[in-house]
């Protein structure tokens, strides 16, 4: 088996070299590749990781096998930090949600994005107000209003995690719209979304993928959007309503927009052709019905990035988050 | 207790190792008290802050191992019993010390190696089979574990320079 | 009886030839899964996808691929109890329990008895889950709702009671043993408010002690050095193997059906809540240990302590798949990945999928009822085979146990670090159980330790620090209130006895 494998490797390498002398740029993957989810199961970073997993096996897009791996571990640091450390191997990847800038500067666990090799930006994921169906609150002015009638921390905003995405989204809106909120930290979108059916909190700033279900359910209402602009897909997903119906915060008086980062990253160190290699494996997924499909359940905005674009993005984000986390108070104290 | 047999010889009492574990726990305690104090431990204006619960689970820690010690002290009965004899010790040590350097050696040599060698000497040393039985064993039951892990559940366990120059890993 | 006539449906799309077939090769690799401390369902399901994506393209193929995923967790589920019962390793940490009187079983002899009874009451556990997720779906999904904070504080604070206060021993040991649990959940991020907590700037400690670690640790390796003072050889090798076993386990059985039973309803509860496969099987131990006649004996080799704890971690094993099904919550690891393969065939979990998906939901439910009954009939027929382990020579069953112990601490976080921890915990296993510091309250606390102190501060952040919340309706006072009695339950009896003595 072993002396099987071994000559396999120097064939495999023979032919390597001879593709080498060809194409000087072309790499491959030579041995399983390890997905890194800096999250746990079942949230929207390792339902999107999952995805595209199975659309690369179901369409054959890589020749070695892939291997998902949750690494959730002190707010996503476990597997940022495993990237960071494995300078020079191509065979991993992680997928980023905005823990990429909010857990250094929140716990001061040293990893920055910088120190690993951003590789593409495959879509962009939306946030959304929403409150419990069966509440009367038809429009988000008349929930701020109500929230600003009921006084300090009377209303309870649930969200995933503390000091990330959705608290941070919360203290904008508070800070925008003069009131306060009580911010209950979960572990994960669904279960903030199933929380605010039970009405155990008056409402979420759930991803639209996160609580499209209960939505169509007619057990939750969505209100805004964060966005400047309102989201292009005219599909209806209720009886009468698309995710093009949902309007923007800006129209209603809140100016905020929050979009979070679905993108892949590498170790540092690799080299062009290797990352080359995995942008045209992205590439590859998001050309599949089964992409499209989930990108329109989801409501994302399908941004595409590489290269010099794309960290230009990542250097403006994380300054933003910097600032918009300094503004909350949600730095670490030295 | 010289009187008794060289392999019944007791290597420590029981008051001993009583005295040496609450001793440590008594230091976790402290270690757990200070850095929940660090952190806040007062009740703050929206529940808890993050060291309330740890700091009192440290302060327990420190009261209840501090009555084990403190009562550790003064039993006489404790102190005649033997914790464990030479002879227990030594089978111990046995497996125990072989099972560090296996571990010390998965660093280094990576799993699959370190596991052939270990069940190896195990099975020589321990067992006296033939270098055949022993080699069939201890390669068959890795090549298993390989199997098993990296091809077909795709399970990436630590390997070593063997693997690389295999191009395994 | 419209659930009857659906589920007949199902039966008829589950039960052919070919699903059959694939029914108990995803039992098989299951059972190696609950095996292997170092692999989970996630690994299960890793290599299974590109395998259910050729079975789709045939007719009826999405069935098949789900037939087979949903065997694997069954298989999971079974396979745990087996190293748990024959070394006192647990293979998943719902079957840490059942270690706590399979393995003295084991050491009387009794493994083959031990191992029939465990997979016995698992199946049970599993058919009052799958009956009730039959036809009791709806309202079960209504119920799940009303669980907020507070609620799940009450549940967490339950399973403590029921298990703790009925250990031997010095108090002060306990309270010790216990504490550090808490102490050692509690490392890591503070998941409340992002702040690092007791890891002293070590970057190992960022994702806290881990269950599984501590586990085979303190278990495992702590009770083969216990064993090795004794000599260099494994109690029980002459355990009985042959099949007549499993028949004569049988007729003793169906004595226990009270503990059965109650283990079942707490299972259920838990599972549904979802408080997950292992507080269910801690909370059914206590319970049985509690309400048992032959109470005092637990933890010497009792079949009730086997038969506690298996039933209501497959009993909750099973009604989890519910809360993942009606609200798109996994109750488990393993659930959430199973929950990852029904995206990719374009289902979305929650509660629109019994009414849009009505196929695929009853055929899932049918799968339920026949992969545990493939289940049972692999698991019991290898149980001389299981038992037959233990006649392995030492010099060479000792280090593979090693090696096993090793690679699943390992795999956990895929971190050296973990395996060096692993013998430290093993060492300390040796040392606490030869000092008379239990062990299990350690155990509990650090699996409950950090999810309780959430739900509270969670409660505490809601009700802006009014501890009435615990009170403020039936359900949460209830359960509440239950586990106070619990709690003070042996002062309760200690006063009973005390008065009668005066009379």
């Amino acid at each position: 088996m072993r002396r099987c494998k071994s000559l396999l490797a120097l064939f495999c390498l023979g032919l390597a070299s001879m593709g080498m002398a060809a194409h000087a740029q072309t790499w491959e993957p030579t041995r399983t590749v390890e997905f890194i989810v800096p999250a746990g199961t079942g949230g929207g970073a390792d339902q999107m990781a999952r995805l595209v997993d199975a659309i690369i096996k179901k369409h054959g897009l890589m020749k070695q096998s892939m291997v998902v791996v949750n690494k959730g571990g002190g707010a996503g640091a476990e597997g940022f930090l495993e990237i960071k450390n494995a300078k020079n191997d191509p065979h991993k990847i992680i997928i980023t949600l905005s823990n990429l800038f909010t857990t250094p500067h929140a716990t001061g666990i040293p990893f920055n994005w910088k120190e690993m090799t951003p590789v593409a930006m495959m879509a962009l994921d939306q946030f959304v107000l929403w409150v419990n169906a069966e509440t009367p609150y038809k429009s988000a002015k008349e929930y701020v209003d109500a929230v600003k009638v009921a006084g300090f921390h009377k209303f309870k905003m649930g969200g995933t995690g503390s000091k990330q995405e959705d608290q941070i989204i919360t203290v904008g809106l508070e800070r925008q719209t003069g009131i306060k909120f009580t911010y209950i930290p979960y572990k994960g979108g669904g279960e903030v979304a199933t929380q605010l059916v039970g009405k155990h909190i008056n409402s979420t700033v759930n991803n639209p993928i996160e609580a499209v279900s209960q939505w169509r359910a007619g057990q939750l209402r969505p209100l805004c959007v964060f966005d400047d602009e309102r989201m292009p897909y005219k599909v209806k997903v209720t009886g009468d309503m698309s995710w093009n119906d949902i309007p923007t915060c800006k129209q209603v008086g809140v100016d905020l927009d929050y979009l979070m980062l679905r993108g892949i990253f590498m170790p540092p160190g690799v080299t062009d052709a290797q990352r080359s290699y995995y942008i045209e494996v992205i590439k590859k997924v998001r050309e599949t019905p089964e992409w499209k499909d989930f990108m329109e359940k989801g409501a994302f905005n399908q941004t595409f990035m590489v290269g010099d674009p794309f960290r230009a993005w990542l250097a403006k984000e994380d300054q933003r988050h910097f600032d918009l986390m300094k503004e909350s108070g949600f730095l670490l104290k030295k | 207790m010289n009187t008794h047999q060289q392999s019944d010889r007791s290597a420590a009492s029981s008051r001993a190792l009583e005295l040496v574990i609450a001793g440590l726990i008594f230091i976790f305690g402290a270690a757990v008290v200070f850095d929940s104090w660090r952190l806040g431990a007062r009740w703050g204006d929206d529940g808890p802050e993050s060291g309330y619960f740890p700091f009192y689970l440290g302060l327990l820690i420190l009261v209840s191992s501090g009555i084990v010690f403190y009562r550790g002290l003064g039993d006489k009965k404790l102190a005649a019993k033997s914790f464990v004899s030479v002879a227990q010790l030594k089978l111990v040590l046995l497996v125990l010390a072989p099972s560090v350097i296996y571990v010390g050696l998965i660093q280094g040599a990576g799993i699959y190696l370190a596991s052939m060698v270990f069940i190896g000497f195990f099975m020589m040393w321990l067992g006296k089979y033939g270098i055949v039985k022993t080699l069939v064993v201890s390669v068959g039951v890795m090549v298993a574990f390989f199997l098993v892990f990296e091809v077909w559940f795709k399970v990436p366990l630590p390997k070593g320079p063997i693997e690389v120059l295999l191009g395994l890993a | 009886m419209d659930e009857l006539s659906s589920l007949m449906q199902g039966f008829a799309i589950a039960l052919s030839l070919k699903n059959v077939l694939y029914m108990f090769v995803g039992v098989t690799l299951g059972v190696l899964i609950g095996v292997l401390p170092g692999l989970g369902g996630a690994n299960g399901v890793a290599i299974l996808l590109p395998l259910t994506f050729v079975l789709a393209q045939q007719p009826g193929g999405t069935t098949t691929a789900i037939i087979l995923l949903s065997c694997i967790y069954w298989g999971a589920l079974f396979g745990g109890a087996i190293t748990s019962i024959l070394f006192n390793i647990p293979g998943e940490p719902w079957s840490v329990a059942t270690t706590f009187d399979g393995y003295p079983m084991a050491q009387k002899g009794e493994a083959a008895k031990a191992l029939t009874a465990a997979f016995t009451s698992s199946f049970v556990g599993a058919l009052v889950a799958v009956i009730i997720i039959t036809f009791l779906s709806p309202v079960i999904a209504r119920f799940a709702l009303k669980f907020g904070p507070p609620e799940y504080f009450s549940v967490y604070l339950l399973t403590f009671c029921a298990f703790v206060g009925m250990s031997k021993g010095q108090a002060m040991k306990t309270v010790a043993a216990m504490m550090i649990g808490f102490a050692l959940a509690a490392v890591g991020l503070d998941p409340v408010n992002s702040q690092l907590r007791l890891t002293f700037g070590h970057m190992e400690l960022l994702q806290g002690f881990d269950f599984l670690i501590a586990v085979i640790g303190l278990f495992g390796i702590g009770e083969i050095l216990l064993t090795l003072e004794e000599g260099l050889a494994f109690k029980g090798t002459r355990a009985k193997i042959d099949m007549r076993v499993v028949i004569d386990t049988w007729k003793e059985l169906p004595r226990y059906w009270l503990t059965s039973i109650r283990s079942a309803a707490v299972g259920c509860f838990m599972g549904i809540v979802p408080g997950g496969a292992t507080p269910a099987s801690f909370m059914s131990y206590g319970l049985a240990k509690r309400l048992s006649p032959d109470g005092e004996k637990f933890g010497t080799g009792q079949i009730e302590g086997v038969i506690a704890p298996e039933t209501a971690a497959h009993a909750a094993g099973t009604s989890a798949l519910l809360p993942m099904l009606t609200l798109g919550v996994p109750g488990s690891p393993t659930a959430a990945v199973l929950l990852g393969g029904l995206l990719i065939w374009g289902l979305q979990p929650g509660p629109m999928l019994f009414v849009e998906q009505k196929d695929f939901v009853w055929g899932l439910i049918a799968s339920m009822y026949l992969g545990n009954i493939a289940g049972l009939i692999v698991v019991l027929t290898c149980v001389p085979l299981f038992a037959a382990v233990l006649r392995i020579p030492f010099a060479i069953i000792a280090p593979v146990i090693l090696v096993i112990c090793a690679i699943g601490a390992f795999t956990v976080h895929n971190s050296m670090f973990d395996v060096w921890l692993m013998l430290g915990f093993g060492v300390m296993g040796y040392i606490f159980k030869k000092l008379d510091y239990p062990i299990a309250p350690l155990v509990l606390a650090l699996v409950l330790g950090d999810r309780a102190e959430t739900s509270f501060r969670q409660a505490m952040l809601g009700s802006q620090g009014d501890l009435t919340v615990f009170f403020s309706n039936w359900l949460v006072g209830g359960v509440t209130g239950l586990a106070l009695v619990l709690l003070v339950w042996p002062v309760i009896a200690g006063w009973r006895q005390n008065l009668s003595a005066v009379r």
